[in-house]
């Protein structure tokens, strides 16, 4: 077995050339270039975890917009029913009142047409008055040859008119 | 060697390549060997690797993915096995981790169809000893410099009634102190094993094939088929090995960070 039969010859070799190399890649590659990759690698590691934070927070914003919008919106939607209700009541109250006032007018105008026609009967009365009392003086004087006054005729009309 | 046989254990053999005797600090000969070379091309593979896919940009092209995958996964065991804490420890395990698996993965290459040899530097004891003693040290240095004495009652687990101490403070201490031999050798043999296997198998397919139409259909076809599935096997060791290295570290450095 060579590793044993040569020991005495090459051990000092075979460690000093160990120790050689394995420094260089040591110092070379485990002290000069690892540690730029474990920076790269860590620093890629920290931008996903960074872009991973900020995805995260721009969706709790968003989040909190749709929120924020939806309080608005009910808020709008409350403050378009009350002016509908508003506006409802209004147009309620304008409506009574012009009814109010056409009622108003038609009542006037039916009192004043009952009160013209009240004139009108007691005018017609009057009338039926005067054309029975000349009735009544015509028929008295044609008949029994009476001839009765205007004035006592009317009374006498008058007086059945009342009582008849 | 002899004609139709195959030595498995060759393949281990080092071979100087240059600097042959003149090469030496303090009497030590530091020969460059082609294990020293294949360490020297697995570097020079993470190098690559790395520095391809450290383009730092956001959204990563398939390279940088995959580095980014290989640094991720020994983060993330980290991250399992000793927490927040274990972050600083990125730099060595990820090194220690790439280099045993561009070291195994390297060694499995079948690149003596091109002529060739891989070498692989991770089935030596004491390329793997020297991986394991360093990860030991790390785990005692930061253990002591964290926790003081009080690191050793890390040797006394929790609820141990006080007559069992004695008893199982010495087992502790043994089983402590055989990690980075555990760790290493159990590396090394892995390794060593799964290329035996492979080198005797390729043995049978040379020798059976040579011995006639009988024995390559009886043994040598067999072998080869088995050599097919033992190299898949071998791929997925060389992962596990790797992995099972910087996972043990992982969990003795979590004994030194956290102590409990």
């Amino acid at each position: 077995m060579p590793q044993i039969t040569q020991l005495a010859d090459t051990y000092a070799g075979q460690i000093f050339w160990l120790l050689v190399f394995f420094g260089i890649v040591f110092f070379v590659i485990g002290r000069g270039m690892l540690p730029k990759v474990v920076s790269t690698m860590d620093g890629r590691d920290k931008q996903i975890a960074d872009d991973l934070a900020a995805a995260e927070a721009a969706r709790a914003a968003a989040d909190a917009q749709e929120e924020a919008w939806r309080v608005q919106a009910n808020q709008q939607r409350a403050a378009a029913q009350a002016v509908i209700a508003a506006a409802k009541a209004d147009a309620a109250k304008t409506t009574e009142a012009s009814l109010a006032a056409a009622a108003a007018r038609i009542d006037a105008t039916v009192t004043a047409a009952e009160a013209s026609i009240a004139a009108a009967r007691a005018a017609a009365l009057g009338e039926v008055e005067g054309v029975a009392a000349e009735a009544a003086q015509d028929i008295a004087s044609r008949i029994a040859g009476l001839s009765i006054p205007a004035d006592e005729a009317r009374a006498a009309v008058k007086g059945v008119l009342t009582h008849g | 060697m002899a004609e139709g046989k195959v030595d498995p254990v060759h393949q281990f053999t080092i071979e100087t390549l240059f600097g042959t005797e003149s090469w030496a600090i303090g009497g030590y000969n530091i020969a460059f060997t082609n294990s020293a070379l294949w360490m020297a091309i697995t570097t020079a593979a993470i190098v690559v690797f790395v520095a391809g896919g450290a383009k730092q940009q956001l959204v990563p092209g398939r390279w940088q993915m995959a580095v980014e995958g290989l640094t991720g996964f020994v983060d993330n065991l980290l991250m399992a096995n000793i927490g927040k804490a274990g972050r600083k420890y990125l730099p060595y395990v990820f090194s220690l981790f790439a280099f045993i698996l561009f070291a195994n993965l390297l060694g499995l290459m079948p690149l003596a169809l091109v002529g060739v040899h891989p070498f692989t530097a991770t089935s030596h004891f004491t390329v793997t000893g020297v991986l394991a003693v360093m990860s030991f040290a790390i785990v005692l240095g930061v253990g002591f410099a964290k926790h003081g004495l009080h690191f050793f009652s890390l040797f006394v687990p929790h609820g141990t009634p006080v007559l069992m101490i004695p008893i199982i403070f010495p087992i502790e201490l043994i089983s402590f102190m055989v990690r980075p031999f555990s760790l290493g050798l159990r590396l090394f043999v892995a390794m060593m094993a799964g290329h035996v296997l492979l080198e005797v198998l390729s043995g049978f397919v040379i020798s059976g094939t040579n011995a006639g139409v009988g024995i390559f259909f009886l043994a040598a076809l067999p072998s080869f088929v088995l050599m097919i599935g033992i190299c898949a096997l071998e791929l997925l060791v060389a992962g596990i090995q790797a992995y099972v290295f910087a996972l043990l570290t992982c969990v003795y450095l979590n004994d030194a960070e956290n102590l409990h």
